[in-house]
């Protein structure tokens, strides 16, 4: 008996010095902000000691700073990954990544930071959630990006400058080609098509609150059947046995019978994903699996900016202003399956050959999506989920 | 105990003070300006009546209602044949069926949720039925242990007079047990309630968008659609019908109560004919079954993957990858270092401040009291409107708090405060002041005095009280959940996030997750109730709120 409380004691303080260890090396590594200079434009003289003990590395980085991005964008191994270090090499600044679930849960997070921010640089914020983004104020004000080649209709979303549009393409339900033929299935060809029996507990889409490919197709079909009469088109897909996951990752690589051996051959996913079928593909091929329905697409169009309270605006700024650069925007179709909104970028083959631009995507006026966003949302999860 | 008082207060009345100032500042800045903070964004903003008029927010209303009401019956009916042979039986494990029952208690809500999310069939999960079974099996201690306590003490000669006047066993219990126990009862169904009604963790892993308590919108609003005053509104509505509630339910034991001569040690008994063996023992194997299955399965499902048996999610556990370089932006291994690192700050905090507490409420004489009811008032309200409010609280400067590392071990010291305070204030109030006395005659000053006697009492109750700490910040999912920042995720945060994830692999991860919490838990609890009886800490002298249920 006497053992039992030198036991839970052990455990206990054990617990606290394991803590008091590991807290200690966390704020050993953590650079003190005040301590950097804030001119990116000015490298560091190398301490001859420290370059001595990290000759392995390419550059040691004098700063660092976080990119807070969406979960399908890559964290490492790729070449989007070696741009980034690019990055760092020409300026010393280090760049972290920071997964923040999708975009919509992503500026969830941001919307309550503002002023105190998870990361110094977000990425994918797109248009459809632009509008509470800069009515939140999660970017920092007066950073004027003034980039060259981006094209005006995309610089109209953000008239006071706040982001910078990085990429764009269109957000369309794809299919597997696969199980169409093999189940001798005709393929839908628009949104309505979609509710029909046949098509019964094929689709999966996202979660329009916490999903922006989500929140597009909701705006696909209030674009198809209007204010009023896309609420009969959702109780219809329900019917009709619609799965709803939260985010686009976990359709297509979770349910999408494709690419996530789940059981729906109906995803809402990219215009671009077949291309990205073929490329990713082991072993090689040289048709895509997968296709897509122009009639469903949404143009999407995705901002990157400086968030507000960041301790490194220079450093972010620099970075904002990278990501637009063509040596970046070169990196992304392969990467993330979208298309550079710098228009000076050429596209690779095998994007070309396989992606598919819809002659006229839908939009919405960008007004009548802010007004609307929360009501739509709240009343689809109702609709939907309720 | 009088005389404890009496001896444990002598003491210099600044000494007294000097204690009492942390645990009054931090009661102050971390609970009660963000409990007013709450209020006045509720009452000032415009979505007072916005939410109010939204026919949504009634819905929810009336589900979470109805719900904790079905989970409360149904504990209470599947409760009593346990509680019954607990009280009136001697058999082979019986004491194993308590602390079975009082494990299952003390466990998580994720792990819980994750449990029976491993348990049934897909058709079931996600429906308001999985969310019912698993707050059944989650407070079958709550009846076992209130009801079956105060079972075990009624007059056994009533209930055999009543035999022998040939009334069948259930005349028995209707007309005699019944109405005596009836106090017991409505005790603990209001826990239960309580419980139940503020269901979080298991509705966030196993309901769905139809089967939203109001703590779970609390969270939807706040943390997804960015309707903070809604939020606000939605939290103040769910502390109005718990206000009801406590009220209600202490009028009601006041009246049912009846005067009954409580026996002190009455034997159990053994089981005599073959019926009465045979009731037993399905009871008993029938309640072990039900709490053990649902652990058993999600300890199962981590072994599992989509083409059979499989290491995979143990082995793999430090990278969930959705394929090569897309992660999900969380890893599990280093959730498991945050949780423990948290736990570990947590931990300290609340037993730093609680054994200062202590002191002073044992020293002090009313003050103390009202400092003892102060630190209580964490456990009587939810975790999540512990969290949202300190997440509206502390984000302006010069108090913006929300990137500090201590933010989030100070929630859960929060919620683990008056179980440390609570282990700890009934000891030192039992110190029998002879001992002091004694010093004193010897020359010892009070201080002294105090410092020799009163003090190597203290380490026992603080070792339960920070094993139980411990246990609690490792499973905190409430206040968590608002206060927890990417890339530093704890286990329920990397649980949830694993389990509501469609492939199999980062499933049975969350299911690894889930059983590491599970066990880790247990151990706490079990090691702190070699020498304290927990269950009865969490529900009998709190008679409240525990954790984020």
């Amino acid at each position: 008996m006497r053992t039992r409380p030198i036991i839970a004691s052990a455990l206990a303080f054990g617990l606290i010095a394991a803590a008091c260890a590991s807290d200690s090396s966390n704020s050993a590594d953590a650079p003190t902000a005040s301590e950097l200079p804030t001119t990116e434009s000015a490298p560091p003289a190398a301490d001859p000691t420290d370059s001595e003990l990290t000759t392995d590395q390419p550059v040691e980085p004098f700063t660092t700073i976080t990119l807070v991005t969406y979960d399908s964008f890559p964290q490492a191994d790729t070449s989007i990954n070696a741009a980034l270090d690019a990055f760092t090499e020409q300026t010393s600044i280090g760049v972290e990544l920071l997964v923040a679930g999708d975009t919509g849960t992503m500026l969830s997070k941001a919307a309550l930071t503002v002023g105190n921010p998870e990361g110094d640089v977000m990425w994918g914020i797109d248009n459809t959630f632009l509008s509470r983004a800069l009515n939140d104020g999660i970017f920092e004000q007066g950073v004027l990006f003034d980039p060259e080649n981006v094209p005006a209709e995309f610089l109209a979303l953000v008239p006071n400058g706040e982001a910078l549009p990085v990429d764009f393409g269109d957000v369309c339900v794809n299919y597997d080609i696969g199980y169409f033929v093999e189940n001798e299935l005709d393929l839908p060809t628009s949104l309505q098509d979609l509710a029909a029996p046949a098509y019964r507990d094929l689709l999966v889409v996202q979660n329009p609150a916490t999903s922006s490919p989500g929140l597009a197709f909701l705006l696909a079909s209030i674009d198809e059947f209007g204010a009023e009469g896309w609420q009969a088109y959702w109780q219809q897909l329900k019917d009709n046995g619609v799965q709803v996951v939260d985010g686009w990752t976990d359709a297509y690589y979770g349910s999408f019978t494709w690419a996530g051996g789940g059981d729906r051959p109906l995803v809402v996913s990219y215009g671009s994903s077949p291309p990205a079928e073929v490329i990713f593909a082991d072993p090689a091929r040289d048709d895509a699996p997968t296709g897509v329905i122009e009639s469903t697409c949404f143009r999407q169009i995705e901002f990157a900016g400086v968030l507000a309270g960041t301790d490194q605006p220079d450093e972010a700024a620099a970075l904002v202003r990278f990501l637009g650069s063509e040596q970046f925007q070169a990196e992304l179709a392969l990467n993330l399956f979208v298309y550079p909104a710098n228009s000076a970028v050429a596209l690779p083959q095998e994007f070309d050959d396989f992606a598919v631009v819809p002659e006229t995507s839908r939009t919405l006026d960008p007004d009548l999506i802010d007004e609307n966003r929360s009501d739509w949302i709240d009343e689809w999860s109702t609709l939907v989920l309720g | 105990m009088n005389n404890g008082e009496r001896a444990a207060n002598r003491l210099p009345r600044r000494v007294v003070a000097a204690l009492a100032v942390g645990p009054i500042a931090g009661l102050a800045v971390f609970y009660l300006w963000p409990f007013a903070t709450l209020l006045v964004r509720a009452i000032n903003s415009s979505a007072l009546t916005h939410t109010l008029s939204r026919g949504a927010t009634w819905d929810v209303a009336w589900f979470t209602l109805w719900q904790a009401v079905v989970s409360t019956v149904a504990t209470m009916l599947v409760g009593l044949a346990p509680a019954y042979i607990v009280a009136r039986f001697e058999f082979p494990g019986r004491q194993l069926l308590v602390g079975v029952l009082t494990a299952i208690f003390v466990l998580p809500t994720v792990v819980m949720g994750a449990a029976f999310l491993a348990l049934l069939p897909d058709s079931l999960d996600r429906t308001v039925w999985a969310v019912i079974a698993a707050h059944v099996v989650f407070n079958l201690a709550v009846i076992v242990r209130t009801v079956g306590a105060f079972w075990e003490h009624l007059p056994i000669d009533m209930e055999s007079a009543a035999a022998t006047l040939g009334a069948s066993r259930w005349r028995v219990f209707v007309d005699i047990s019944f109405p005596l126990l009836r106090p017991s009862l409505s005790a603990a169904g209001a826990i239960i309630f309580l419980f139940t009604f503020t269901s979080f963790g298991v509705i966030r892993i196993l309901g769905s968008a139809g089967t939203r308590t109001l703590e779970v919108e609390v969270w939807r609003r706040a943390t997804q659609l960015g309707d903070i005053g809604g939020a606000a509104v939605l939290s103040v509505l769910q502390l109005g019908v718990l206000a009801v509630v406590v009220g209600w339910s202490t009028r009601a034991q006041r009246r049912h109560a009846r005067a009954v001569e409580l026996r002190p040690d009455q034997d159990r008994r053994q089981a005599k004919s073959k019926g009465e063996r045979r009731f037993v023992a399905s009871v008993a194997i029938g309640t072990a079954g039900l709490c053990i299955a649902p652990l058993a399965a999600m300890a199962i499902r981590s072994f599992r993957s989509s083409s059979g048996w499989s290491t995979a999610a143990w082995t793999t556990l430090g990278k969930a990858e959705v394929r090569p370089g897309i992660r999900l932006g969380l890893d599990p291994v280093e959730a498991l270092a945050n949780s423990i690192q948290n736990a570990a700050w947590a931990t300290s905090f609340a037993v730093v401040l609680g054994a200062a507490a202590s002191l002073a409420i044992a020293a002090a004489g009313r003050g103390g009291r009202l400092l003892d009811v102060g630190l209580m008032l964490p456990i009587g309200t939810s975790a999540v409107t512990i969290g949202f409010g300190m997440l509206i609280t502390f984000d302006t400067p010069p108090v913006d708090w929300r990137g500090e590392w201590w933010l989030v071990p100070v929630g859960h010291a929060l919620v683990a405060l008056p179980f440390v305070v609570r282990s700890t204030v009934g000891v030192l109030r039992s110190v029998d002041p002879s001992l002091q006395d004694a010093a004193a005659t010897l020359g010892a000053s009070p201080t002294r005095a105090w410092c020799d006697v009163v003090v190597p009492f203290l380490w026992r109750p603080l070792a339960v009280g920070a094993a139980l700490a411990a246990a609690i910040s490792l499973g905190e999912f409430g206040a968590t959940s608002f206060l927890s920042r990417s890339g530093s995720e704890t286990l329920p945060i990397a649980i949830d996030e694993l389990l509501g994830r469609t492939g199999t692999l980062l499933q049975a991860q969350g299911y690894a997750l889930a059983t590491i919490l599970a066990v880790a838990t247990v151990s706490l609890v079990a090691g702190a109730s070699c020498f304290h009886d927990v269950a009865g800490l969490v529900h009998r002298r709190t008679g409240g709120q525990t954790v984020d249920r």
